[in-house]
């Protein structure tokens, strides 16, 4: 029993908090164990490989020429909306899965390690961005087989790909919290539905916001999924950064700020 | 309770453990309705109890899984609700349920755990293939914990607890569920363990298990210690085994009654079966002179066995009521595979 020799309680540096870099640490570890748990289930990756895919054909081929006259016109419109739509709805899963994770013996081992509270929920959130990515490269490379080419150029798509992974990810923290207050795994993804398909239709995703009735108008520019779309656009199509880009960015950090820390606290609190 | 010795809690006490007055409810159900608990360091200390008694909602309170409603906790003399980092990274702790990721490999799950714990990617590997060879897992190393049989995932379980090396180790209901081979293994790894300086605290259903193991033993009923002690303490509060004897001929049960009654010295009773006779047994060496008056009356045996008390007794001793759930039932059940054939 060499390797099992205890560690008597005075021969041990004990410490009272966890360090912001053992926190980090630890959020990468848990990230790791995301990653290898997608490498062994990869039929998991089913939602995030065809919804991309299905979603930007059927929607611009029905929206195309009603909305833009044509499929062509309407790309750079569609494109940038159905990705938003899809990478957010991607995130609903990590909820799902987060709760589903919980309810396995593991998680008890990971509450008594010394390890800092938050690394379980933000590795399992980081190594989701793995499926955002995904989607994203799978949207962008659906559209350009459609006829998309964004006139931003190369890197300024990637930045717009970037830009919706940061945002998914954040908005990821409010499933999180649903995963972890929720009973069971369905009634995340029931929850998480009824907030998220008003949140994308309702905005100007799929058409112009001008279309619609005055009051509907004023919540889709007020939607910050509006706002996210508009800064996909500017950057895919135009190469340019706006108001929009940042009132994203603020909204992706005003959402961790508030969820990141009662989700920590209500996965703390439960049993 | 112990009370002897008691002294102010200082850090690096003697006590591995020092509980005072917990309690937990859940809803109206009060889990565990005030219970205390010292114990001693480099011990193995028993908590004996049926389904439902509140063993494992006490084990997750010592064990910062769970806060305590009352009461108040002292691991090496650190208090688990102020300082609950520090009770982490003196503890290990292996659930009733494998609390190991089911997706992964077994070398995937230690190497995991190792990482959380701060060690090195290399020093991680290295750990995770000593921990194995250890508990004889390397084979299975690559396999899918699906595969793993319940006793091979105990055992990684308890590898994964030992990574920190930590000088306190929960273990809830170790070998529940395990078949008997895999159960004496599970015991030869827990004496090894405690060897090496550890204390463990452990729950279990089985009075076998207790006495195999432990130094002490808190009975545990409806959330509350209803009796504490060394093993020899609560068996000599338990009583003594039982003989029974199943007698050929019905018509000689009278007669082989009152010879056992004047041999041993002791009430019997018959039970349900017949011809069944139930005596207790204080002086084992009496049995001889017993079956030698049997032959002399020509009374002749059908079957002789020694039963050792059952948890229900224990139970039954103790509160003055047997243990109610199904769970204690097929405690007994396993206990009764003891009873020693003659």
């Amino acid at each position: 029993m060499s390797s099992s020799t205890i560690n008597q309680v005075a021969g041990r540096q004990l410490r009272k908090k966890t360090s912001f870099k053992q926190s980090v640490s630890n959020s990468l570890t848990m990230a790791y164990r995301g990653v290898l748990k997608i490498r062994r289930t990869p039929e998991q990756l089913f939602d995030v490989t065809l919804q991309p895919i299905i979603f930007t054909l059927m929607f611009t081929y029905i929206f195309g020429g009603a909305i833009s006259g044509n499929v062509q016109n309407y790309l750079p419109v569609i494109i940038p909306g159905i990705l938003v739509q899809t990478v957010i709805t991607t995130s609903i899963v990590t909820g799902v899965q987060l709760r589903e994770d919980m309810d396995k013996g593991v998680f008890d081992r990971f509450k008594s390690l010394p390890i800092a509270r938050i690394a379980p929920l933000a590795g399992a959130l980081l190594a989701d961005t793995i499926r955002y990515t995904i989607a994203t490269v799978l949207t962008f490379t659906m559209g350009y087989i459609m006829g998309y080419r964004p006139e931003g150029g190369l890197s300024h798509v990637v930045l717009a790909a970037l830009l919706v992974i940061v945002c998914a990810w954040a908005i990821s923290w409010i499933f999180a919290f649903f995963g972890v207050i929720a009973r069971t795994a369905s009634s995340v993804q029931g929850i998480s539905m009824i907030v998220l398909f008003p949140l994308t239709f309702l905005s100007n995703a799929f058409v112009p916001a001008d279309t619609l009735p005055n009051w509907l108008q004023w919540f889709v520019k007020i939607n910050p999924i509006s706002h996210l779309v508009t800064a996909v656009r500017d950057l895919a199509n135009s190469g340019t950064v706006g108001w929009d880009l940042f009132a994203s960015l603020i909204g992706a950090a005003v959402i961790v700020a508030i969820f990141a820390p009662i989700t920590v606290r209500a996965y703390m609190r439960r049993t | 309770m112990s009370i002897q010795n008691r002294k102010e809690a200082t850090a690096n006490s003697e006590w591995a453990i020092e509980a005072r007055g917990l309690v937990k409810n859940f809803g109206d159900n009060r889990a565990v309705d005030g219970v205390n608990l010292n114990v001693r360091a480099g011990t193995i200390y028993g908590v004996l109890g049926p389904n439902g008694a509140g063993k494992t909602t006490t084990i997750r309170m010592l064990a910062t899984l769970l806060k305590a409603d009352e009461g108040s906790t002292r691991i090496f003399g650190y208090d688990v609700a102020k300082d609950p980092h520090i009770v982490r990274q003196l503890i290990g702790v292996t659930g009733q349920y494998a609390s190991v990721d089911e997706s992964l490999s077994a070398t995937e799950n230690l190497i995991i755990f190792s990482r959380l714990l701060g060690l090195s990617r290399a020093e991680s590997r290295n750990k995770a293939a000593e921990l194995l060879e250890e508990f004889g897992l390397t084979e299975a190393a690559k396999r899918p914990l699906k595969n793993f049989s319940g006793g091979m995932r105990r055992r990684l379980d308890l590898a994964a607890s030992l990574i920190a090396q930590p000088p306190l180790i929960f273990l809830d209901e170790p070998t529940t569920g395990l078949d008997p081979r895999t159960r004496n293994q599970m015991w030869d790894t827990i004496r090894r363990l405690v060897k090496t300086g550890s204390t463990v605290l452990l729950t279990t259903q089985y009075l076998q298990e207790a006495d195999e193991l432990a130094d002490r033993i808190a009975v545990i009923d409806h959330g509350r210690v209803v009796a504490e002690g060394t093993v020899n303490e609560l068996k000599a509060s338990v009583g003594t085994s039982s003989l029974h004897l199943s007698i050929q001929n019905p018509q000689d049960i009278q007669d082989a009654r009152q010879t056992i009654e004047q041999v041993l010295k002791v009430q019997t009773s018959i039970s349900s079966e017949i011809g069944k006779i139930t005596a207790p047994m204080a002086d084992a060496d009496k049995v001889t002179d017993l079956l030698i008056a049997l032959r002399q009356k020509g009374i002749r045996l059908d079957e002789m066995s020694v039963q050792k008390p059952t948890l229900d007794e224990v139970f039954l001793t103790i509160t003055g009521r047997g243990a109610e759930d199904d769970a204690s039932k097929s405690s007994n059940e396993s206990d009764k595979v003891e009873e020693e054939r003659v």
